[in-house]
Order: structure tokens, then sequence, then C-alpha cells
């Protein structure tokens, strides 16, 4: 459970966060949606903690991640946007040094990324080396990185970006299960038909700040367009007048 | 530490399966050092001791005018062989480089001679062809010394003692030892040791820093349940690693390339047989911390790989100046240098090269201050990790 109260962010004069806040529940996938540069990244930056923001506060299951961010860390998997592997690692070692990293304790870590690698179908590329991956296998083992130790809570930045339809889809069916087996999930995007197809609950966000936050139907009503892009348009409109 | 060991141990298998990186890390400073070294010195050495062993030709024109010198020189192993046709020829095949130095003996040479004014003699030569240069050297002090045993016969000829043309006379007494005039060559290689020692951990502090954010592999380690200064520990440690593997390289390759260095020849004895070895491994040892921390530290600020790399040839360049400064100066080890990191080092290093005992306050202020220097170094490694603009 991923809960953020009003947070400000500026970077220089630049005002990336101007008050965002929403929840993302339990057993629920939360679509994190804007143009770019909306401040979808550093939202999310704060969350897994590389960023302190100027004010307000955020929490993970109810760890502040200011006060206490080892420890929110610790609940957090996050896949950064443009996450880089080690390319003379391979995929396997990559996933293990990482698991390492999250404390799994020696005996276990071999289990671990097995079934990870199991998880995410990338046992034939596994033992290579990570130079010259497609990104679709990157985004796959810098996923399997990221949910090795086990985190209630999956931060996920354009997860699909640079990805072909059938890797999208194959990323896709990994969400859904990871919502089934009850974490939260929280993932960005600017493409508003993926959003629409996964997310359980939307907020959009333009200008660095929350201009809604509701299911796809309550975001159509409340706009008053039937087709969702017009309704992202309009709601993007009523936070970058002011 | 469970944490500073996996980010060591992974940072040292990744630096060792980059064979690109590597190669440059461990041959180039190490080996390249040493043998650049050993060439130039076996150069110059051949080159100085030719000159009195082989035989030389000099053209000359004119030489059955002086019989005498001619059989003087050839005494000298210089070899005379008849030169150009006339004066204006042989200037001109100087000129051209046809002829390296001609010698030229007038009619007259045996008539002044005779007389007892002074007979000439001409030399023909470039001077500013150093190649030349060097056999005119060689003629000009052969003709000296047989004017000089012509003077002396005519003074013991006239009755007066030919000690009186010497009103002075020096005595050198050279107090320097074998191994003290090899410390004047061996000195420079301390600069080439720290150099090694920098070049062996540069790509890995650039690695885990700039590299680590330009790849984007730095955002996801950061939003790992570990501390920031944990990772950058284990990333200082790393680079120490090298750094010591790539000195000690360094020092073995320069005990060997030393034993093809004819330097007895040169009246020289290097003391640098494998004890040494091993003692100046550990005098330059604490320089190793100086070293990974500055160098992670320079180098994450930088943007970018390209960036890094740029400010870490300076880098490495720094702490060899004070090194260069006081070899050409010819300054003395004293208390205050100690303090300093790298001069310390080396000035402990000339120490145990010339054979001269050991000032052990003088060690125990260089380890003690550079590793101070090391520790504070990494402590601020550490802070500065913490910052957000790490991120870029």
């Amino acid at each position: 459970m991923i809960v953020v109260n009003d947070i400000h962010k500026s970077f220089g004069k630049v005002r990336a966060l101007r008050g965002v806040s929403f929840d993302a529940p339990d057993g629920l996938i939360t679509g994190l949606l804007g143009p770019n540069g909306a401040g979808k990244s550093t939202t999310l930056r704060v969350l897994y903690t590389v960023l302190k923001p100027d004010r307000g506060s955020a929490t993970i299951d109810g760890i502040d991640v200011v006060r206490d961010g080892l420890a929110a860390r610790h609940r957090i998997g996050a896949l950064p946007h443009g996450a880089g592997l080690y390319p003379h690692l391979s995929a396997r070692e990559n996933i293990a040094y990482y698991a390492t990293l999250c404390g799994i304790d020696k005996a276990t870590i071999d289990d671990k990324v097995n079934s990870i690698i199991g998880l995410l179908e990338i046992s034939d590329f596994a033992d290579r080396r990570t130079k010259g991956f497609s990104q679709g296998q990157r985004i796959k083992v810098a996923l399997a990185r990221a949910l090795v130790h086990d985190p209630q809570n999956v931060i996920l930045d354009e997860p699909t970006n640079g990805l072909d339809v059938m890797a999208t889809r194959s990323l896709r069916a990994l969400i859904l299960k990871l919502k089934d087996d009850g974490r939260c999930i929280l993932f960005s995007s600017h493409v508003m038909q993926e959003v629409a197809a996964l997310c359980d609950d939307i907020c959009i966000i333009a200008n660095g700040k929350v201009a809604i936050d509701d299911s796809a139907d309550g975001i159509r009503e409340r706009t008053g367009c039937d087709d969702l892009e017009d309704a992202f348009v309009a709601a993007i409109q009523t936070v970058e007048d002011d | 530490m469970q944490t500073l060991l996996t980010v060591f141990s992974k940072e040292v298998v990744d630096n060792f399966r980059d064979r690109r990186t590597l190669a440059t890390a461990l041959l180039m400073g190490p080996l390249l050092g040493p043998m650049l070294f050993a060439f130039v010195i076996n150069l110059t050495i051949e080159r100085s001791l030719s000159d009195i062993d082989s035989t030389m030709q000099l053209p000359v024109i004119g030489a059955e005018h002086a019989p005498n010198l001619i059989r003087f020189l050839e005494s000298r192993n210089i070899e005379v062989i008849d030169g150009p046709a006339d004066r204006a020829t042989a200037l001109d095949a100087v000129k051209t480089g046809v002829l390296d130095i001609v010698v030229l003996i007038p009619v007259e040479f045996g008539e002044q001679l005779h007389a007892g004014s002074p007979a000439r003699v001409e030399l023909i030569s470039d001077q500013a062809n150093t190649e030349a240069e060097r056999d005119a050297r060689r003629t000009r002090t052969a003709i000296r010394a047989y004017s000089q045993q012509l003077a002396t016969l005519r003074l013991v000829g006239r009755g007066v003692s030919p000690l009186i043309l010497q009103a002075v006379t020096i005595d050198e007494v050279d107090v320097s030892t074998p191994s003290g005039r090899a410390a004047i060559l061996l000195g420079m290689m301390s600069y080439f040791f720290i150099f090694a020692l920098l070049m062996g951990g540069m790509y890995l502090a650039i690695d885990s820093t700039a590299g680590e954010r330009e790849r984007g592999s730095l955002e996801p380690l950061l939003s790992l349940p570990v501390t920031r200064g944990q990772l950058m520990l284990g990333k200082i440690a790393a680079a120490c690693i090298f750094m010591a593997l790539s000195l000690m390289l360094s020092l073995w390759s320069f005990f060997i390339a030393l034993k093809f260095m004819p330097l007895e020849q040169l009246g020289m004895t290097p003391n640098f047989g494998p004890i040494v070895v091993i003692g100046a491994f550990f005098v330059l040892a604490p320089f190793i911390l100086v070293g990974a921390s500055i160098m992670t530290l320079v180098a994450s600020f930088t943007k970018s790989y390209k960036e890094a790399q740029t400010w870490l040839s300076v880098v490495l360049i720094a702490p060899t100046l004070p090194i260069l400064i006081v070899s050409i100066l010819n300054v003395r080890s004293q208390l205050e240098f100690m303090f300093i990191p790298s001069l310390s080092q080396h000035l402990i290093l000339v120490d145990i090269i010339k054979n001269e005992p050991l000032n052990l306050l003088h060690i125990a202020i260089s380890v003690t201050s550079t590793l101070t220097i090391g520790a504070i170094l990494t402590w601020i490694c550490a802070r500065l990790y913490r910052r957000e603009g790490l991120l870029g």
C-alpha cells in the first residue's frame, strides 16, 4: 500500500511537483498517467527514495519514505525508467547480485533466482552476458532483479517503453499475475490505451499536479467524454490553465 | 559489511571480465613504464660506451705533412682515411652531410712545428649535428693530447719541469655509493609506480560512479534496501584491490627490467632486490586508499564516462607533480615532507634504493598521515554519495 500526501519538489526554479496526492492500495494496479514532463518519474523517484520531497510525505505500507528510507526500500521493488544492467555479468548474475544486496541469505538465493527466472520466462538467456540483449530481454531481467526479494510494492516507471507487441503482452500478463498475488502495483505511462487496459485506478498527472484520480469509467463520467483520450486531454487542461 | 563485500566482489568480477579495460589498467601502467625505462637506459649506456671502444674513421687531407700526429691518432683507435681532394670539396661534403668531419693539415704544418710556433690544424665539422659532434670531440681531445705531449717534451728538452704548467691540481673525492648513484636514476621510478598504481583503479573508479549513471544502473541500485555509504565503500575497496595489484605488478616488472639494464657499467648498483620490492610495496600501499578515494570522488562529480576520463587524467598527474619537483630540485628527506602523500612515499623509496638506514619516524608519519588523508577522502566520498545530484 502506497500513500502519497501532498508532495512538492523543485529543481532550482523548475517546480516539478506542486502537491501530488494519491493512494495505491494492495491488490490493485494504479496507473500514473500524464504527458512527458508532467512529474510522473519525479513522483516515483520520491517513492523509491532516491529523491527527497521538499514538502509533503509518502508512506510505503505505513513506513515514511523520508524518515526511514531503508525500511521503505525493503518493501519496494523498483524499475526505474531506462534501468541498465551490468553488461559483463550474465542475466542470472545480475539478478543474484541484487538478491544478495537485498539480504537474501545464501542458502535460498539460488532458489529465489531460479523461481524469478521461471516466472519471467527468461531461462533461455539467463546464463548469457547481458551485453547485446534486446530491449525486451533487458526489461525482463531488470524486472526480475527488482522482484527477486519478493517486495509487496512494485513501482514501474514506463516499463513498456520500447517494447514490441509480444513483449508488452507478456509484461502485461506478469503485472496481472503480481496483482493476483495481492501486491500493490504502481506504474507510470504516457500511453493512454495501455493504462486503460491494465489499471484499476488511474491517476492523471499534469504540470506537477493531480488532475483527476478515478477508475477509467469514473474519469469518463466526470469529464463527460466518452472517449478516454478526450477525457485525458480534458483532464489535463484543467491543471494546465493555472 | 555484507553489502560492502557483495559490492566489492561484484565490482572485482565485473572489472576482470572487461578485458580491454583490464589490459589498459594492468598492462599499460605496470609493464610499459619499466620497459620504456629499460629501453632508454640501455640506449644511453650503449651510446656512451661505444664512444671509447669503437674505432672511428677520420678523413684527413694532407696526412703526409704530419706523420707523427697520424701515428698518434691511430694509437687512439682513430683510423685515418684519405679525405676529399681539397678544402672546398671538404667544406661542401661536411655541409651536405656526406662526411661528418674532416681534418685538414696544411703544407706548412711541419715547418711551424719545427720552428716552435703553434702549428695550425683545421677541423671541419657541423656543430649543429650532434652525431658528428661526438666524433669531433673525440678528435679534438686526441689532437690536444698530442699537443700536450709535444709541449711537455719541449719543456723537458729545455730543462724545465713540465709540472710548472700545473699551478693547481684537483683531487676529486666522491663519497657517493654505487647504490646512491643508482638512486639518481631510479628515484624517478616512484613516479612510474604511483602512476601505475592510479591507472590500475582508474577505470573502476569511473565505472562505479559516472559509468553506472550513464548505463542507467545507478538508480535501480540506489533503490535497493542498502545504505549508499556501504555501496560506495565497496566500490572504493574494489578500486583499492586493483591499485594494489597494479602496484605489485609494476614493482616486479621493474625488478625484472633492471636485470636487463647494464647499470654496473655506469658505476651504479641498484639496491632493488626482492626484499626491497616487498618493502617498497608496503611503503607505497597507504597511498592506495588516497588514490582510490580521490579518483572516486572526482569521478562522482562528473556527468559522463568521457568527462570522468578527462578529469581523472588530471588526477593521474597531480600526485606525481611533487615527486617531479623534488627530483629536479634534488631535495633530501625532511620531516615536513612526510605529511604529504606521494611525496613521502617517494622520498622513503629513494632512501631504500640508496641503501640508507631507514628513518622509522619518517615512515610512521608517512603511513599515518597518508592513511588519515585517505580515510577523510573516503568519508567525503560516502557523504557525497548520499546527495540527490548524484543521479545527474
